[in-house]
């Protein structure tokens, strides 16, 4: 197989792992915040329940996760499995389980805020939700950035474990190409694709960090 | 008309009397300072009035309209929250730390609440701003940010915000208590500036030469009740022994 045929395949997967990372973020990142209200809500049940499905999604293996949600529906329902269930089974894996992670960051950074502030939005007459939106979120934001992009990179790597459910990403194709190439070559392009990946999530966030310093 | 009317207000923390049956009221244009000893519950009775506290019991009247009233079984009961945004439209309050908003500049700080809240214009707004930072002596901070202001120049900025919704009655919760001292003046001399605009104020302060000075009335306040009320001059050269020793404190600054 010549390198050009290899580096097309490579690309393939690529552009997979990429849009399994967009998904997971454009859907994780405000599933995120209505999961950390829930887990702040004063509700018993709403508190409980949202806590519990935190506490699934930290605690078993992502993997696993995915397994369950792609194979669940066969053996819990017996519904037939189609082939492009495989990468929506990948998206809602994913998304579940970062939602659960940006949330308690929300929350981190949400219950950190100095109660004066929201003190001094009620007596400038704002509302709830002007006041969450315009006075406490983008605090909030400021506060977490880094937590973010900690989380950000990991997905970047996370991307890779779809391939557990036989989705053809990056890591998956390169894995394939190795064992019938009986080359190391494939690995060496994803390792470098992730990390010229995650240096541009790194130079980005810092570009954000750096635009959002601009007060104490 | 009485602009503000508290009426047999009891609230307590955990089993602690912090306001023990008070009732206190304000004219329109009236200065009134709050003094007396830490705990005596002076803050409490100013987010009690403010609304940032809920009373047990007790009564909270705003120019005839009722806030908030016992129910008669020994609980409160609030106005709807339609009128109580109404009633609040009536008060600022300027608090002992500021809390002005990081992300925002000076100028954002003192314009928002009036452009979102009041829907002003933008114009007219910033035209108001503009007014209020010259009158505390900050129209060259206009574009600062808080972290880039002292503590002096942060309260003052907090007034002004206050000023910006044009109460009726301004609350000061120990406005220079966070200052170190060489800022308490800069703050207390625009407070006094702002008796001329015929505003309403209720300070809660530990100035008592500022206090004697400018007060219509001082109200003087020990373990969640008025000890006494009455002009400057009656409350500071007072005979009360409570009030004496409390005033004793301060050294020459209560008599005199």
């Amino acid at each position: 197989m010549s390198l050009g045929r290899m580096v097309s395949q490579l690309a393939g997967g690529m552009f997979v792992s990429i849009q399994i990372f967009l998904v997971t973020l454009i859907f994780s990142l405000p599933l995120g915040m209505v999961v950390a209200f829930g887990r702040m809500s004063k509700h018993p049940l709403l508190q409980g329940a949202v806590k519990a499905y935190i506490s699934i999604m930290r605690g078993t293996p992502l993997m696993l996760q995915l397994m369950v949600v792609y194979f669940g529906p066969y053996y819990l329902f017996g519904i037939k499995i189609t082939n492009s269930y495989r990468l929506w089974a990948a998206w809602i894996g994913f998304v579940i389980n970062y939602a659960a992670y940006f949330a308690e960051i929300y929350r981190s950074g949400i219950q950190s805020m100095p109660i004066g502030q929201y003190e001094a939005a009620k007596m400038l007459g704002y509302g709830k939700a002007r006041t969450f939106f315009t006075i406490i979120l983008p605090q909030v934001i400021k506060r977490i950035l880094p937590s973010i992009t900690n989380e950000v990179i990991t997905l970047v790597k996370d991307t890779s474990l779809a391939f557990t459910i036989s989705v053809l990403e990056m890591f998956a194709i390169a894995k394939a190409l190795a064992s019938s190439q009986t080359s190391l070559l494939p690995f060496a392009a994803a390792g470098i694709f992730y990390y010229v990946f995650n240096l541009v999530v790194a130079v980005g966030m810092e570009h954000v960090e750096k635009k959002l310093s601009y007060y104490q | 008309m009485t602009l503000l009317e508290m009426n047999h207000v009891r609230k307590s923390f955990d089993g602690t009397q912090v306001l023990r049956d008070i009732s206190l009221s304000v004219a329109q244009g009236e200065i009134v300072s709050v003094i007396g000893p830490s705990g005596s519950g002076k803050s409490t009775l100013l987010r009690c009035a403010t609304m940032l506290e809920t009373m047990d019991s007790g009564e909270l009247i705003y120019l005839g309209e009722r806030a908030a009233w016992s129910d008669g079984s020994g609980g409160i009961v609030y106005a709807p929250k339609k009128k109580l945004k109404k009633i609040q439209e009536n008060y600022g309050l300027v608090f002992q730390n500021f809390n002005l908003f990081p992300h925002f500049s000076v100028m954002k700080n003192i314009t928002d609440a009036p452009i979102s809240v009041q829907k002003k214009s933008r114009e007219e707004a910033y035209a108001l701003g503009r007014e209020l930072l010259k009158k505390m002596g900050l129209e060259d901070k206009a574009d600062a940010y808080p972290f880039q202001l002292s503590g002096g120049q942060c309260q003052r900025v907090a007034i002004a915000r206050a000023l910006a919704l044009q109460p009726k009655l301004l609350f000061f919760d120990e406005p220079t208590s966070a200052l170190d001292p060489e800022l308490t003046g800069e703050v207390l001399k625009v407070i006094r500036s702002l008796a001329d605009l015929h505003i309403a104020m209720v300070i809660v302060t530990h100035e008592m030469a500022f206090a004697k000075d400018i007060s219509d009335r001082v109200i003087f306040m020990a373990e969640g009740v008025i000890v006494e009320e009455g002009t400057p001059e009656q409350v500071f050269a007072s005979a009360n022994e409570r009030t004496r020793s409390f005033l004793g404190k301060y050294g020459d600054m209560g008599r005199g």
